[in-house]
């Protein structure tokens, strides 16, 4: 099953990003082989509809699942349309949130932070 | 002539300057393009007679067509579009009414439909027209447009824009022939006006100068405007009793007979091209 991650940095010692839409980067995980991708967000600097095109990127690739901080109301219909479930991380690494979603310490979310909650330099 | 009003930061006192200028001109047209808050009709009261609506296209998916192949998500330059697993997933409100996935779409299965994003009201000869976008709605563009064709040639026209160096603003003062930069004595006033002065200087406009709630403080903005050969139009002073009349709505030219005459000079300047 491939997880996708909303990543601050390039890597896996990266801490994540709150913001799904316009995170700098995604790191998708592969939960069977361990495997890593690296996608920087073209879509943070898109003048609107940061989340719909971040949703269509990570439904194009396959992700079943997202760990990120929040998530707006436009990808929330993205990836609800597409049955990825969503889970809220922890201001660590990606690798601690891999760790922390595979023990089920993560929660399931499910409402949408109102749109341009991310925007700025606003720290969730 | 066709003068538009405008200011970087939002509570100089655009309204204020445009509806005295307004009030000021013997038969004149005032265009309220401040359609997220439109608030002209505040001071100037008019009969509002007749509201229309405006309306943009935005796509709608024939499914019975459409075989999911993501052409038109591609062609979509705003994200307004989402293909997912072969469904379409579209997103009305940051459409920009393009058209570009209608074009896109290889098997004709994108039409467009009309969607109401706001009203212009207008009193019985048009002398008074403004804008109003619905909440919630951010693209103010089409009914700025919309506005603007409805400006009379024969007649001295005022627009007054809405705040900072937007698209719509750009749309607004687009084919004016001068453009009124109203600004504070403060430095938030002058960094935004710095930025309003680039866009009107960007687009070739002929501009001046208003410094409204002038004091002492205004030499920040009398040393820029040295600096960069910008002519000051004229200077309103900071008054409580001005304040305290435009919180009842009256504007400052109404309980001031003067100031009602330097804008009727200031108009006959502009027309004869005094400060171009």
């Amino acid at each position: 099953m491939k997880i996708c991650i909303s990543s601050k940095g390039g890597s896996t010692t990266s801490v994540l990003d709150p913001r799904f839409g316009r995170a700098a980067y995604f790191i998708l995980v592969d939960s069977d082989t361990m495997k890593t991708e690296v996608i920087e967000n073209s879509a943070i600097a898109s003048g609107g509809g940061a989340g719909i095109a971040s949703g269509q990127l990570v439904v194009d690739k396959g992700v079943e699942v997202v760990i990120t901080g929040n998530v707006g109301p436009n990808a929330t219909k993205v990836l609800e349309a597409s049955n990825v479930a969503v889970f809220r991380g922890v201001p660590a690494t990606i690798e601690e949130n891999i760790e922390k979603y595979q023990k089920g310490l993560l929660e399931k979310i499910s409402t949408a932070v109102p749109a341009h909650f991310g925007m700025g330099s606003m720290e969730a | 002539m066709k003068i538009a009003v405008l200011s970087g930061k939002g509570g100089t006192g655009k309204t204020t300057i445009s509806a005295s200028f307004a009030a000021s001109i013997a038969s004149c047209q005032y265009i309220d393009c401040d359609v997220e808050e439109p608030n002209g009709y505040i001071f100037l009261n008019p009969d509002i007679q007749r509201s229309q609506q405006v309306k943009v296209l935005v796509p709608e998916v024939d499914k019975a067509k459409c075989d999911g192949c993501g052409a038109c998500g591609t062609a979509c330059q705003f994200n307004a579009i989402a293909v997912l697993k072969g469904e379409v997933l579209l997103f009305h409100e940051i459409c920009h009414h393009c058209g570009a996935c209608v074009i896109a779409c290889p098997r004709d299965a994108i039409y467009e439909q009309e969607r109401m994003i706001g009203v212009i009201e207008a009193n019985k000869n048009d002398n008074f027209l403004h804008g109003k976008l619905n909440v919630g709605e951010p693209i103010s563009v089409p009914i700025i447009q919309e506005l603007k064709n409805l400006i009379k040639k024969d007649k001295p026209v005022i627009i007054d824009c809405s705040p900072g160096a937007s698209c719509a603003v750009v749309q607004s003062i687009e084919e004016c022939d001068y453009c009124v930069l109203v600004t504070e004595p403060t430095p938030f006033g002058l960094h935004d006006l710095e930025i309003a002065v680039q866009l009107v200087r960007k687009m070739k406009m002929p501009f001046g100068i208003i410094i409204n709630k002038a004091s002492d403080d205004s030499k920040l903005i009398h040393d820029y405007c040295r600096s960069e050969g910008i002519k000051i139009l004229m200077e309103i002073p900071f008054s409580t009793e001005i304040a305290k009349a435009y919180s009842e709505g009256i504007l400052p030219i109404q309980k001031d007979i003067v100031l009602k005459q330097k804008f009727e000079k200031l108009y006959e300047k502009l027309v004869r091209g005094e400060y171009q």
